[in-house]
This record gives C-alpha cells, structure tokens and sequence, in this order.
C-alpha cells in the first residue's frame, strides 16, 4: 500500500482541506472582486476534492478518485460560464464590483 | 330457437361489409369532402347502394328461418361477462338493413339536388353516411351493447344534422333539445342494461332471453328491465311524454328529417322491442304501459297535426303519432303488425317528407302552407307522388299503409274496444290532417307573392326519380302483407315467424277473426278515412278555408296550436327550477364557497410573497453572505440535530 498519497498522514489532508475550504469561504464573503470571489468558489471546490481524493485512497476505493476526474471536468465547464458571464457583466456596468452589481432583484 | 347452423363464408363478407361502406364513404367525405366538390354526394350514395345490395345478397341468401351470428373479435371479458363483436343476421335485422340501406340510398341521391347549393355539401354527405354506418350498428349488434353504440350514434348524427345549419340559433337549440331528451331516455337504456348484467351475466340477445325465460312471466325482475328499456325507447321514438324534440327537429335540412326523423331512427325503439320481444312477453304489465303510452301519444300528436301550419310540423306530428299506433300494436303483443307498420310508414313517410323538400325546394325555403296553395299546376311529379304518400297513410287501400295499418287496428279490436276506438279516431284525424295539408298545398289558387310565383319549379332528376320510386313502394310494399281475408299467406309474417316464435308460445294466441268481423272493420276504417278526406276537401277546397294568422287564433283551436302549450310547461315545470338551481349554485357554491376559497390562497401565496421579496436586496455580496450562513446552518442541523 505504498503510493504518494499515503506518504503524508490523512490529518493533514484534513487540515489543509479546512484550511483551504476556509480561505475561499472568507474570500467570497469578504473580498468585493467578482473574479476573485469565483476563484474562491475554485478553491473551495478544489478543497473537497483533495479531501475527497485522500479519502478514497486511505479507503482503497478507486472509484473516489475516478469522480473527482469527473468533477474536475465539469468544473471547467462551469468556470467557463462564470467566466463568460464576469466578461458580460463587465460589458455592461465597466467593472467587476459586486457592490455595484446591485440590479439582481425583482 | 331455431338456430341454423350454415356455413360463415358466404355471408361473412357482405356482412362486414354493410357497415363499412357507410364508414368508409364518412372518412372520404370528412377527410377530402372539400376537393371532391359536388362529387361527394355521389361517392357517399354510391356506397349507399353498395351497402343496398350487400343487404339484398343476405336478404337472398339467408335460408328462412335461419339466423346467423358473425363474430368480427371477442371485445372483452370481464369476470364472467363476456361481450363479444358479433352481428346478428337473422329476418328482423335483414328488414330493418334493407330499409335503412334501400331508403337510405334514395334518401342519399335526393339530398344530391337538394342539397346542391349548400355551402356544406361534402360536410352533409359526411354525416349522413355517419349516421348510417350508426344505424347499421344499431340493427345489426347481436347484443345490447353494440346496439347502444348505435343508439348512441345517431343521436349525434340526429343532433349533428338538425343543428346543420349551426348559425341559426334556434336550430342550434333544436338541436340541443333533441339531443337532452334523448339522453334522458338513454339514462333508462342503460339502467336496464346493467340489471341485464347484475341478473344474466350477459348483454347477448339469446343469452338473456334464455335467462329470462328461466325467470317466468310476470317476475318483478324482467318488469323492471322492459320498463326501463321503454324509458330509453320513449326518448328516441318520440312518445309521450319525451316526444316535443321531434317536432323541433324539423330544423334540419329536408332529407334529415325523411331519414332520421320519420323512417329510420325513431323506429330504433320498435326495432329495440321487436328485438327484446321474449323480454316484453314476459311482461305483461309492461306492454299495458306500452300499449297506453302508444295509443295516448298517437291520438296526442293527431290532435295537434290538425292545427298546424307548417308542412313539416304537420308530417312531424303525423310521424308522432305514426309511432304511436306502432307502439300500441307492440304494446298488443302483435310484434309483426309494428313492424310491418314501420317498414310501409318507412316508405310512404319517407315519400311525404321528400314530397315536402321539393315542394320547400320549389317555393324557395317558404314552408308555412298559407302562403301556398295551387303548386298542383306546377310541380305536377311531386303532387303526384306526394298525393300517392297521403293516400297510403290515410289507410286507403291499396295503398300500403292501408293493410299496415288495417292489421293493428284489427288486432286492437280484439285485444280491447276501447283502444280500438281510439286508434281508428286517431286514423281518422289522420286522414283529416294530411289532405288539409294537400288541399291546402297543391290545390286552390297561389296565395303567395308574386315573386315567388314566378321563382316556382319542378325539382331535378336527382330528387325526382326518388320521389317515384318511393311512390311505386308505397303503392306496392302492402302486397307483402295481406290480410286473410284476401289471402292466407301473409308474406312479412311468415318471414319474421322464427324471430317472435318464442313470444308466440309465451302469449296467448288471439283466436281468429271471423271474416265477415274482419271485412266490417276494414269497411268501418274505410269509411272513417274517407269521410275525414270529403270533410277535408269540403272545408279546404269547396269553401277555400285558410288557416287564419297566428294572432287571429281563438279559444280551444289555439291551445291546439300551441301545442297543448307542453313545451311552455315543461319549460315552467323542469326547465326554470333547474335554472333556479342552478342560480342558486352560482350564487352560494361557486361564488361564496369555492370562489372564496380559492381567492384566500391567492392573497396569502401574494402577501408571503410581497413579504419575502424584501429579502431579495440584489447585492450580490448579502447572497454570497446568506448562502454561507445557510450552509452552516445546514451543516449545524446535520451534525446536531438529525444524528
């Protein structure tokens, strides 16, 4: 059961994962930079699936493994959308500003 | 039961295909009426007369006696209910198809020149032969199940066809009329229908009859059945007390009203009982209604006839009362008589209405006969035949409806005086009642506009050559029923006999008539008619009487007119309550119950929504915030609260 994952002990996994996790939430709710706020939201995600990664591996279940894949393709997806609206937004009020960004009510 | 076993084969295609001529000529001309033009009315007569001579074939074929069922599928099974597809071949049906088929047909080449100029030609077609295909059902099922698709069928086609003219509001509620009354009769139908399953297991004719038969006469079980199969009848023959939408239904074109409303579908109650005959033998106390309900409606409608101005509503009263002298001979056991009766009056009604249509079609839609009068001088064919088709219903022989109508009236003379007194009074009025409606018509000078003087013309070949054949019918279809003072072969009976055979052995036998008896009645009935046609011409023609105006009409001769004011009654007795209760539904249930109900949801859903909107700021950095919290708050409930 030698591999690189089980190198480091699965507490640290946790605590980097808590630790990052936190960092993005933090950074979503502190930060007013919509693209700053979506590269939190990226790291929050990428926070589970380290966790999830190291979890399937000290599980000896690939399949863990095999759906962060999964995730990883449908995050890039997804950050194309974000992406692609953030360059819509910004045509349409010239900056990224959350607070500025007021119009999404009834 | 005689039933003859013979081989399928040869009777297995003409028989499927009686039905699916009419249908297949109905897709044609509902699919494509609009290309085909006028060549629709020439497909759909077409199959018509395809549908004639596959009926003839069987007529032909069938050896007599005999009786055949030929299953299409086994529909379905239900329990120990099992209903099959099936049609049943046998003397009734064949004479029922041949009329509906041979009638129809004519009916069919008729409406091609009558109807030439109507914007709805291939939409008429259509429905005509839909109607048909219905009726065909009806006579052919070999259970009541299938009848009553029939049934059910030509009550669309009836209200279909009287509502032709869908932008007339009155025929519109013609139609409608028509079409209630008949559903209320149709609820008794099917009453009687599912006590036939509760108590035989089985809708197929023999089966219930069998059934039946174990049942004996007189059980309360069969009473209640027959009775509530006549509430169904009562509905679509027009008696009394359901008979008022036959009159309205003379809205629909001309050709509707031969067709439907005189010779085939208001004979689909006789036709029921004939039918169902072991059933009705079995209960006597049923056919004393029958034979009331027949005897009162036919006088009912007599006395009405006599004071009417339209030519339509005069053969629609006629067709009314017609129906009730069959009823009573029903009602007297005598189940050939009835018969026999519809297939003459089938004929020479059939002329009469058709008579009517071209002397319509000729004064270019007038109806009402003040404005006619002298029409003899130009349209010499349709007086001619029309003459013929009055004759024959005033019972003068040789004329078909004489020896029809000289049977049931025999019969009733020896089943009771007193109904035989009525019926030969109901006969009279007859007579009275049609050559008012000649004389009136055809004879005497023109009292209309000049305009329509000159507009005046004898109808085309189409319409024409229908007209004589029927005439030739009603002169000869008589023959094939003598009476046994003449003969002592009666044609019609001796082809039916296996079909009552069973009702005969149940019913006691009416001893024969002595012949000088036999001969004073017909000379008694004789005379009656012809003294109401000397009356008729003395009033119409010798003193030139003309109804007077609506408004000028006084005492007894208006309520007469009116109808006995029944509509106005029923109106008064059935129709306001139900518009009161109607109101009052409206008022209480729907505005204060359900409307209010469902307005209090309406204003709560708004009122939370107008509340929880406020959270809605649409800074985008507060959804970020509440999304978080909210995670927490989800994560907080999992970890402490659900384990």
């Amino acid at each position: 059961m030698e591999n690189t994952i089980q190198a480091v002990p699965q507490n640290w996994y946790l605590l980097l994962s808590t630790f990052m996790f936190c960092i993005g939430v933090m950074g979503v709710l502190l930060r007013r930079n919509a693209i700053i706020i979506l590269m939190c939201i990226e790291l929050m995600l990428n926070a589970v699936n380290l966790l999830l990664v190291s979890f399937s591996s000290y599980a000896g279940n690939a399949e863990g493994q095999v759906f962060v894949f999964f995730i990883m393709v449908v995050a890039a997806a997804e950050v194309a959308v974000g992406l692609a609206l953030l360059v819509s937004i910004y045509r349409n009020i010239a900056s990224t500003d959350i607070d500025i960004l007021s119009k999404m009510k009834w | 039961m005689t039933q003859t076993i013979i081989q399928t084969s040869n009777l297995y295609l003409p028989t499927i295909l009686i039905p699916l001529l009419p249908l297949l000529g109905f897709f044609i001309n509902a699919l494509f009426g609009k290309k085909l033009g006028h060549a629709s009315g020439w497909i759909a007569t077409a199959v018509l007369f395809g549908a004639f001579a596959c009926s003839l074939f069987l007529f032909l074929n069938l050896p007599t006696g005999g009786s055949e069922t030929i299953t299409i599928s086994n529909w379905f099974y239900f329990k120990n209910i099992f209903i099959p597809f099936a049609f049943l071949i046998d003397p009734l049906s064949i004479t029922m198809l041949l009329v509906i088929t041979g009638i129809g047909s004519l009916i069919h080449l008729y409406s091609i020149g009558y109807m030439h100029h109507d914007e709805g030609f291939s939409r008429f077609f259509s429905y005509l032969n839909l109607f048909i295909f219905f009726m065909l059902l009806l006579v052919m099922g070999n259970n009541y199940l299938i009848m009553f698709i029939g049934w059910e069928g030509v009550g669309l086609c009836s209200y279909l066809l009287i509502g032709f003219w869908f932008k007339n509001q009155a025929f519109n509620d013609a139609a409608k009329k028509a079409f209630i009354m008949n559903r209320i009769g149709d609820l008794g139908f099917i009453i009687g229908m599912f006590m036939m399953l509760f108590y035989f297991n089985s809708l197929n004719f023999d089966v219930v009859t069998i059934g039946a038969l174990k049942l004996g006469m007189g059980n309360m079980t069969i009473i209640y059945i027959t009775l509530f199969l006549f509430v169904g009848v009562m509905g679509k023959s027009a008696q009394l007390p359901l008979y008022t939408w036959l009159p309205d239904a003379m809205a629909g074109p001309t050709p509707v009203s031969a067709l439907i409303h005189a010779a085939t579908m208001v004979t689909a109650g006789i036709y029921m009982i004939a039918r169902s005959n072991v059933l009705f033998s079995l209960a006597p106390h049923t056919l004393d209604v029958i034979l009331i309900v027949g005897t009162a409606t036919s006088l009912f409608a007599a006395v009405i006839g006599l004071k009417q101005n339209d030519i339509k509503k005069v053969l629609a009263y006629s067709t009314v009362s017609q129906l009730g002298l069959m009823f009573a001979a029903l009602g007297m056991g005598a189940y050939e008589s009835g018969m026999f009766h519809v297939v003459t009056h089938a004929f020479f009604k059939a002329l009469l209405f058709l008579g009517a249509g071209s002397v319509i079609h000729a004064m270019g839609g007038e109806q009402d006969m003040r404005n006619m009068g002298g029409l003899g001088k130009f349209i010499k064919i349709t007086f001619a035949t029309f003459l013929i088709g009055t004759v024959a219903i005033s019972g003068i022989p040789p004329f078909a409806g004489f020896f029809s109508k000289d049977e049931i009236l025999a019969t009733a003379f020896e089943h009771n005086k007193v109904i035989w007194g009525l019926l030969s009074f109901s006969s009279m009025l007859t007579a009275f009642y049609m050559f008012r409606l000649v004389y009136l018509t055809f004879s005497s000078s023109f009292r209309g506009t000049d305009e329509v003087k000159h507009h005046i013309h004898e109808s085309p070949a189409t319409m024409t050559m229908p007209l004589i054949i029927l005439a030739a019918c009603a002169i000869i279809a008589g023959f094939i029923g003598l009476p046994t003072i003449i003969s002592h072969t009666h044609l019609f009976k001796n082809y039916l006999a296996s079909v009552f055979a069973q009702s005969k052995l149940i019913m006691p036998a009416g001893h024969e008539m002595s012949h000088s008896m036999e001969w004073i009645l017909v000379g008694t009935a004789v005379t009656l008619a012809l003294v109401s046609i000397a009356f008729a011409y003395q009033k119409y023609v010798m003193q030139k009487h003309v109804p007077a105006a609506d408004e000028n009409v006084k005492g007894i001769s208006k309520v007469v007119a009116n109808k006995f004011y029944v509509d106005e009654i029923y109106n008064t007795v059935f129709v306001k309550p139900i518009m009161l209760l109607s109101d009052l539904f409206l008022v209480v249930v729907d505005k204060l119950i359900v409307d209010l109900l469902v307005h209090a949801i309406a204003f709560i859903t708004n009122q939370i929504g107008r509340a929880l909107r406020l959270l809605q700021t649409g800074h985008v950095g507060f959804y970020m915030f509440a999304m978080v919290i909210s995670m927490i708050i989800l994560l907080a409930v999992q970890i402490f609260v659900v384990i």
